[in-house]
């Protein structure tokens, strides 16, 4: 009879992979609405990602000559997702894709085709429009969406990358409103399942990966963090946790108790 | 020697011609390889940036990466 050594490591993990390509962490982020540079590198430093996202925009004629952020974000060590923000239109998205894979460090696109300027939402029309031409002109497309399932079918069929539905708005630090509807996605999909927008704190994010999901993106969780490093610090870790109890497989819940103490040998009474 | 009145992210800019994006460029101060330019809603590609003349008219869009979620 053999014994079983219990494992001292978690369970071993596939990488992730979008595109045929691997990363090295679950955790992506932004790099948005930081009090400054050094704090924004600290801060992505800490977080241990290897995607961050940028978004494309005019350059300043007058300011030419400060940093970009590019000096902050080495390519080398970093992987830069471009994505469309900002963008109300599937032309105006694709406009904006094509001239962030002209920078030339990839073809992907975090794609964002939004259709209410309060809440940030996407238009999914829009969104299914934009994804198909890009997917057409070679772009590895990753569509931001609604907790949707219908829609994120559609999305996979289009020919997405990866799917990215929302926890809740963008910047609204909310966590996960609709549990149900990211796991079913998860379920459902083939393609990767990454959570974007709406993560506020450590307990979000660790909920969120033990719906099963590949992956989360963040930014104003950090950016607006009162320290934003140890902030980022506390993520990556709720990230793994979350992902670690999600392949260990989760006890079931249950309406009624169930004694965790023996029934047996208690004392005469 | 022509002036060129062409418009640069949504402002108006003179400039001697003949010129090329390059030129302009050269003339704002950036760095080619770390901005894209459209010329009337085309990109134009880095290696004819200096290949490429400007014209009386033309709407010149210079984009780069910034911090984004």
């Amino acid at each position: 009879m053999t014994s079983t050594i219990p494992a001292a490591e978690p369970l071993t993990d596939l990488p992730l992979t979008i595109a045929g390509r691997t990363f090295r962490s679950r955790l992506m982020v932004g790099t948005g609405k930081y009090h400054d540079n050094a704090t924004m590198a600290r801060a992505i430093e800490a977080s241990g990602a290897e995607i961050v996202t940028v978004a494309v925009r005019r350059v300043n004629l007058d300011r030419t000559q400060e940093e970009g952020i590019l000096y902050h974000l080495h390519p080398d060590q970093y992987f830069l997702l471009a994505n469309t923000a900002g963008c109300y239109t599937a032309d105006e998205a694709i406009r904006y894709a094509r001239l962030a894979r002209e920078a030339g460090f990839n073809e992907y696109i975090k794609l964002e085709v939004i259709g209410d300027r309060e809440t940030l939402l996407p238009d999914t029309e829009g969104l299914l429009a934009a994804t198909r031409q890009l997917v057409k002109e070679g772009f590895a497309v990753m569509a931001y969406t609604t907790d949707d399932l219908v829609t994120a079918l559609k999305l996979e069929d289009a020919g997405c990358a990866a799917v990215m539905p929302l926890a809740s708005p963008i910047g609204s630090g909310l966590g996960l409103l609709n549990p149900y509807g990211i796991r079913t996605i998860k379920r459902r999909l083939s393609v990767p399942v990454i959570v974007d927008a709406g993560v506020g704190t450590a307990s979000d994010a660790c909920l969120t990966m033990e719906q099963g999901v590949d992956g989360i993106l963040m930014n104003t969780a950090l950016a607006e963090a009162r320290d934003p490093a140890a902030m980022a610090w506390a993520m990556r870790w709720a990230v793994d946790a979350g992902r670690a109890a999600f392949l260990a497989g989760r006890m079931p819940r249950r309406e009624v108790a169930v004694p965790s103490s023996p029934t047996r040998g208690m004392l005469a009474q | 020697m022509r002036e060129l009145r062409i418009s640069v992210n949504g402002e108006p800019r003179t400039l001697e011609g003949p010129a090329t994006i390059a030129d302009l460029l050269q003339e704002l101060r950036l760095n080619p390889r770390m901005v894209v330019v459209e010329l009337n809603r085309q990109i134009i590609r880095r290696p004819v940036l200096e290949a490429t003349a400007l014209s009386d008219g033309d709407t010149v869009e210079v984009v780069h990466f910034v911090g984004g979620g």
